[in-house]
């Protein structure tokens, strides 16, 4: 499964409120370090394996909390056509 | 600002009505009843000064509207000032007045986003409405070159008593032109769809219909087509939180550069807004009268203020209050907890009679 971020959504540092949020159709999600760390790492080419390896490498924690974390997450956003699940 | 009153935070969407122009005439329009005339319209460099503005105040979101943005020659222009600013830019178009080629160009200036209105499922119903013969077509014409150009498309119904028989083929609709989302809007009475209340109003009938094939669409389509679902507010027994809570979210600039709290603002008497040609849009937005008005809880009036639900709904819609009960500081009509809930069913009773559609009245400039 590969995490694409479709045409329409795409991360955005607000600089007025300090914070990574994620813009898309009449929707603006404000993101915590977790939530921006998954998306800045979705680029259409990663699958969400992998993309979830590197996290838990990053933060030191473990891969079989991280992956089930991450994919609750993307699925989440997918219901609501913010990130496509392909393959 | 009261003492102990929370600070304001900043807006973090604008809509700005870029001109009240249109080749349609819906009798539903948002649009004030005193549509602006193209001479009083912002230019296209005062335009791009707002974008400035209003990201560095906090906007994030801007929604490019009308009337029918198109009506503008420098809409290319204007999107790539609002994508310049470091927006994320909302077109919200009729579709009539577009073309291809200048779809083409408004992409390439950066639109993230188009949402584009239908007035029916039908050509038949959709032109009668948008008294335009021949709009339908071409707005399919234009969703089918969005698909094409892979932009992100949502697609807007305004729905009331002559179309909303036409729901189940909406959400076909917009999986046929490759929506990602669709917004069924019932009818909000403010401008010319106040003028046309008793036209438009649904049945209560057509409402426990729709409700119920929103919700199956909602289960059916999951994951392929997201269903925003407005209903329509006076069958309602709770209000909404109008923009969010009045001078919290969101602001409107006006055509002419007036700065709005809400898209109706300007029927409440004795309200003074503000023009960017003027002052800076942050100094409106933190130090107006017009946003300070009611903002807040600290305006209200009982039982809004000592009601649990203040801070959920902020009282409602305040032009709504003025249109049903003359009074733009009343609790929203709309809440059964208030007296004036007797005003809005004696009006559903009176209107319940449906006359034609004929017997509407319908937009244009100096009407």
């Amino acid at each position: 499964m590969i995490p694409v971020l479709p045409r329409g959504v795409r991360l955005h540092w607000d600089g007025v409120r300090a914070t990574h949020v994620l813009l898309a159709p009449e929707r603006t999600l404000m993101l915590d370090e977790i939530g921006h760390a998954i998306l800045s790492r979705v680029d259409g080419l990663t699958p969400l394996s992998a993309l979830a390896a590197g996290l838990a490498a990053d933060f030191e924690a473990p891969i079989e909390e991280v992956e089930p974390d991450v994919t609750e997450f993307l699925q989440g956003l997918a219901r609501e056509r913010l990130v496509d699940l392909n393959g | 600002m009261a003492d102990g009153a929370p600070p304001i935070p900043p807006p973090i969407a604008m809509l700005a009505e870029l001109t009240h122009r249109c080749p349609l005439s819906c009798p539903y329009c948002s649009n004030p009843v005193d549509l602006a005339r193209r001479e009083a319209e912002l230019s296209t460099e005062d335009w791009a000064g707002v974008f400035r503005q209003a990201a560095a105040l906090g906007v994030l979101q801007v929604h490019l509207s009308g009337g029918e943005p198109a009506s503008r020659r420098d809409l290319a222009q204007i999107v790539a000032a609002a994508r310049e600013a470091g927006l994320y830019v909302n077109l919200i178009t009729s579709g009539v007045g577009l073309t291809e080629d200048r779809l083409t160009e408004i992409i390439a200036a950066g639109v993230d986003h188009i949402q584009l209105s239908v007035q029916g499922t039908k050509a038949e119903t959709a032109d009668r409405v948008g008294g335009y013969r021949g709009g339908f077509a071409k707005k399919m014409e234009i969703a089918e070159a969005i698909a094409r150009a892979g932009v992100a498309l949502t697609l807007n119904v305004v729905m009331h008593r002559h179309n909303l028989g036409e729901l189940p083929e909406v959400f076909d609709l917009a999986e046929r032109q490759a929506a990602r989302r669709v917004e069924i809007a019932c009818v909000q009475f403010q401008g010319w769809a106040l003028e046309n209340r008793a036209v438009l109003q649904p049945t209560r009938a057509q409402v426990d219909e729709a409700k119920r094939l929103v919700a199956e669409a909602r289960v059916a389509r999951a994951g392929k087509l997201v269903i925003d679902f407005v209903p329509p507010d006076y069958y309602a027994d709770l209000p909404k939180a109008c923009m969010g809570g009045w001078g919290s979210t969101g602001l409107n600039i006006a055509p002419d550069g007036a700065v709005l709290p809400c898209h109706a603002a300007q029927t409440i008497p004795g309200m003074q807004f503000a023009n960017v040609r003027d002052l800076p849009l942050t100094e409106i937005w933190y130090r107006g009268p017009a946003f300070a008005a009611f903002r807040g809880t600290g305006w209200m009036p009982e039982p809004c203020r000592s009601c649990d639900r203040r801070e959920v709904d902020f009282g409602g819609c305040r032009c709504q209050a003025l249109a049903v009960l003359g009074d733009a500081s009343a609790p929203d009509p709309v809440c059964r907890r208030t007296e004036g809930r007797t005003r809005l069913d004696q009006l559903l009773m009176a209107e319940g009679n449906a006359p034609d559609l004929e017997a509407a009245r319908w937009r244009r400039i100096g009407g």
